[in-house]
């Protein structure tokens, strides 16, 4: 397994709340790698820590072998990192199409200038920004609404179009905090075979989740995050049965002093 | 064009093609009906159209973007006195338009960049306040570098602009067709601007389909996730900024030339405000709205001051509300009541960013 | 030296009047989020009011004692501009709350130049000369520097206006209720706190602070005109900023440091920039630490205290 993504020792304060407290996890190329634990573990912490929102108080990401910048979240994404959020965040006023070829725009050259005169470099870009976008809501199956209003979409197709729009960012890694919260069975078992989809196209998943039936059947391996420790980590069936795991979803705490 | 055509009442979502030539028709004849009443009104819709040239560069910065720039006249200014020390007496300096003009435009856009840098990653408000302090110390600075050398000629301002004169043209003189034809000068100055507007709505509208149009709605829509998808929020600023500050400055410059003179009365924050007004009350992020409420409101006062005066004296044997306060109310009442009742302006955005024609194949339409 | 301790002094008065005016700022930041632009404007009312009120009482009660004149009229400028600072509240700034975030500063920019010109209307653009009735004669010099009564009447009333103000905040049932408010809406609604009512009087309050700056100002310099509370209400604003947004003693603190920095700046400017710059710059400095705070301390000297808005 060739590591794609390192956590080494990462701390996050918030004044004296101790989010983070040493956390370190591997994720290997091409893997499904879930991170779940109780609410308020600091799962969402940590992606915010990676994905560049904040910077850690102590460790840092290492991705495809050089650390990843701190604090820089556009800067992460170029690296190849893209993440959804847990409460959506579309822009609303952008139709289904505009979104995802929003995502495109760091992967794009364009000038001021070469759009002030239109040149061919750029109406050719801008074709394919359009045609890329199409293709990646298809790919999410949701291409027949790409001439609507973002906030227009039902709550299920709208997690889609967010995790479309995370795809056109071409991203080798794809961080997706809890895709399927407030989703159904079936849009579950939907969501399901899409990151499959995904994975199978290369790109390595990480995500959050609550929805145990989802993890275990899809996640290569799973860490456990409590109180803001790491608590276990391994392949799902293994982590089930981990003692603290249990503990930490029915009571007991974290062995780190905060 | 099209967003432009969908904004004609009526029209424009019958028959945009009709609209769209309806604009062009009214576009060009306008001089030619205004003149019917007075020669002052054509000066009128020569200076409307310089108002449209700071609102659409003010729309790029509030609409576009999304920031509250109340300092915006600053850049206004920035161009004007640029004109005003390379083309007059004052310094003896002459040199020809086209060179003042991109002169001016440069010193204005790096006025923005220089303004943006520090002061981009400020909250709202927060950037509202300081970019209108920023368009006070200008005025400041225009009002006293008279002491001890004297830059700027101080409240008097300077004198002697010279025109514009295009390929031996010089526009401030009527042009003479034949011996008993001639065509006014203020008539020539309205197409000049006439075509540096196009131009304007042609330079935004390609900006508001593109990548950068793209960029810029994200930003403004939700800014923590534009920068999720990787966008560099602070560059989309400093360019939003500093392209709204370049528009202030060919406009400025064009104002100078045309005025004649120019002084720091001008430069007021009143003026900031007023072009605020103009492009809220028509419809923010918007170009048509911005035209519009241009239009409006640089034509409405002035409306009202013809109006006004003798419709008072006639009413109440003398003049309550003499013309500018006529306009100060007009606009804070535009102002206020927009935000109340219609806080998306007259004409709401339905700004689209992508062409979707390249997807015809495919089947999909508007 | 003595031109030190005259600037202390002039900078100590001016800056007791900023301090007044950045309270209101302050509170209704804290418990809105919303710069209200039209406060600068509530002081000029203020003044304007009192100067009517004095121009009436000199016609019809000639023989008046300037201090009754005072007092009277401060007893209609206060109640005037707590109307009117209740009416924006109430007609625009609470159909807004849950606008998108332009809108509500748009419209107190809007305000604020409705106020401007209501007073054009009613008073005309002219500077009027403002009754000095607190005497500006100086009196004995206290180590060569001079100081008059009305110095030291604003001085001393705007500190016991802000000790009264800090008492009924902290130790009060109301002030509890505008500091839960402040903090938390939501939260404080759902204590039982009334949020329309404090926001209310918050505005209230901070609108019969303008009105004594106000009348304050307008007795040091003797003038008043329409556009008198501008550039008073945009320096009381940096000293809200600069003291810490949200924060009553920043707002407090702020005032009297941007009083001192402009007195001392406007004494020593000609002599730092060799003659370049005169105390006609005087206005820039307050935009100038304005720029600097936002840029360095953003949170101020003693910190920001915005609400929570969930």
């Amino acid at each position: 397994m060739i590591t794609l993504l390192e956590a080494r020792h990462i701390d996050k304060r918030f004044g004296g709340l101790k989010a983070l407290s040493d956390v370190s996890l591997t994720i290997g190329k091409g893997e499904i790698y879930g991170l779940i634990g109780p609410n308020g573990a600091g799962k969402t912490t940590l992606f915010n820590v990676l994905s560049g929102a904040y910077a850690p108080d102590g460790g840092e990401f290492v991705f495809n072998g050089a650390a990843l910048p701190s604090a820089k979240p556009h800067l992460v994404v170029a690296q190849g990192i893209a993440r959804t959020f847990q409460n959506i965040r579309l822009f609303r006023e952008l139709t289904a199409l505009e979104n995802v070829m929003a995502g495109h725009y760091l992967r794009t050259k364009a000038s001021v200038f070469g759009i002030l005169v239109q040149n061919r470099h750029t109406v050719e870009e801008e074709r394919l920004t359009t045609e890329r976008a199409y293709e990646l809501l298809k790919y999410v199956g949701i291409e027949r609404f790409a001439t609507a209003t973002a906030k227009s979409l039902s709550y299920g197709d709208q997690r889609r179009l967010e995790i479309a729009r995370a795809l056109a960012t071409e991203p080798q890694l794809l961080a997706l905090d809890e895709p399927a919260a407030g989703m159904n069975a079936t849009e579950t078992a939907q969501l399901k075979l899409l990151i499959e989809q995904i994975r199978r196209d290369g790109i390595t998943v990480l995500l959050i989740e609550h929805d145990v039936k989802l993890v275990m059947g899809l996640c290569d391996r799973v860490a456990v995050l409590d109180f803001g420790c790491k608590i276990a980590e391994g392949i799902p069936s293994v982590v089930q049965t981990d003692e603290a795991v249990i503990n930490a979803y029915l009571g007991g705490g974290c062995r780190h002093e905060p | 064009m099209n967003e432009l055509a969908s904004a004609v009442p009526w029209l424009g979502r019958r028959n945009p093609q009709a609209a769209r030539w309806l604009i062009v028709i009214v576009a060009i004849a306008a001089p030619l009906v205004a003149v019917l009443f007075g020669r002052t009104w054509v000066r009128v819709l020569d200076f409307a159209l310089l108002y449209v040239m700071l609102a659409l560069g003010l729309n790029l910065v509030v609409g576009f973007a999304g920031l509250l720039d109340l300092g915006y006249i600053a850049f206004y200014a920035v161009g004007a006195y640029t004109a005003a020390f390379l083309a007059s007496p004052h310094f003896g300096v002459h040199l020809p338009f086209w060179i003042v003009l991109p002169v001016a435009a440069g010193f204005a856009a790096l006025a923005g960049i220089m303004l943006g840098f520090p002061v981009l990653r400020l909250r709202g408000d927060y950037l509202a306040i300081v970019t209108l302090g920023f368009g006070e110390i200008v005025r400041i600075f225009l009002n006293n570098l008279n002491y001890p050398v004297n830059i700027t000629n101080g409240p008097q301002g300077i004198n002697a602009l010279d025109p514009l004169v295009l390929f031996g043209w010089d526009l401030s003189r009527n042009l003479e067709i034949t011996e008993n034809l001639s065509i006014n000068s203020l008539f020539l100055y309205y197409y000049f601007f006439l075509a540096c507007v196009a131009g304007s709505i042609v330079f935004i509208q390609r900006l508001q389909v593109s990548r950068v149009g793209r960029a810029w709605a994200a930003m403004r829509d939700d800014e923590l996730a534009a920068k999720a998808i990787g966008i560099n929020t602070r560059n989309l600023k400093l360019l939003a900024f500093s392209l709204g500050a370049t528009f202030g400055g060919v406009a400025g410059g064009l104002f100078g030339a045309f005025q004649g003179f120019v002084s720091p009365e001008s430069f007021s924050l009143m003026e900031s405000i007023a072009v605020l007004t103009m492009v809220v009350f028509g419809g923010m992020g918007n170009v048509a709205g911005a035209i519009v409420g241009a239009l409006i409101l640089s034509a409405l006062p002035e409306i009202l001051r013809h109006l006004a005066v003798p419709l008072q004296q006639t009413l109440f044997g003398t003049v309550l509300l003499d013309p500018e306060v006529l306009r100060m109310l007009l606009l804070s009442l535009a102002m206020i009541l927009m935000m109340l009742l219609k806080p998306a302006g007259l004409i709401p955005a339905h700004a689209r960013y992508s062409h979707v024609e390249h997807l015809k194949r495919h089947g999909v339409s508007r | 030296m003595e031109i030190f301790l005259q600037q202390l002094v002039n900078g100590l008065v001016v800056g007791s009047v900023y301090a007044l005016v950045a309270l209101g700022y302050t509170m209704v930041y804290g418990i809105l989020g919303l710069i209200n632009f039209a406060h600068g404007d509530l002081v000029m009312v203020g003044a304007m009011t009192a100067l009517q009120t004095m121009l009436f009482l000199m016609g019809a009660a000639p023989g008046m004692s300037p201090l009754t004149m005072l007092t009277l009229s401060l007893a209609v400028a206060i109640p005037v501009c707590m109307m009117l600072g209740y009416t924006m509240e109430r007609l625009a700034y609470r159909r807004l709350r849950n606008a998108p975030r332009l809108a509500p500063l748009i419209t107190a920019i809007g305000m604020s130049f409705l106020l401007q010109t209501i007073a054009m209307i009613l008073w005309g653009r002219n500077y009027h000369t403002f009754p000095q009735l607190v005497s500006t004669a100086p009196l004995q010099p206290v180590a060569g520097v001079f100081v008059t009564p009305i110095q030291v009447t604003i001085v001393v009333g705007s500190a016991l206006i802000m000790a009264a103000l800090i008492v009924l905040v902290t130790k009060t049932r109301l002030g509890r209720a505008m500091r839960a408010t402040a903090e938390n809406h939501r939260v404080a609604a759902l204590m039982g706190v009334d949020t329309n009512l404090i926001i209310a009087l918050t505005f209230v309050i901070g609108a019969a602070l303008a009105a004594v700056a106000g009348v304050m100002y307008a007795s040091n310099y003797g003038i008043a005109h329409y556009g008198m509370g501008f550039m008073p209400g945009l320096k009381a604003f940096t000293a809200a900023v600069l003291g810490g947004i949200g924060n009553l003693g920043g707002a407090m603190l702020g005032g009297i440091v941007l009083g001192l920095v402009e007195s001392f700046g406007a004494g020593y400017i000609e002599h730092m920039t060799f003659g370049l710059l005169n105390s006609s710059y005087q206005d820039i400095f307050a935009f100038i630490i304005l720029g600097l705070v936002l840029i360095f301390r953003p949170t101020g000297l003693l910190g920001e205290r915005v609400s929570d808005r969930a």
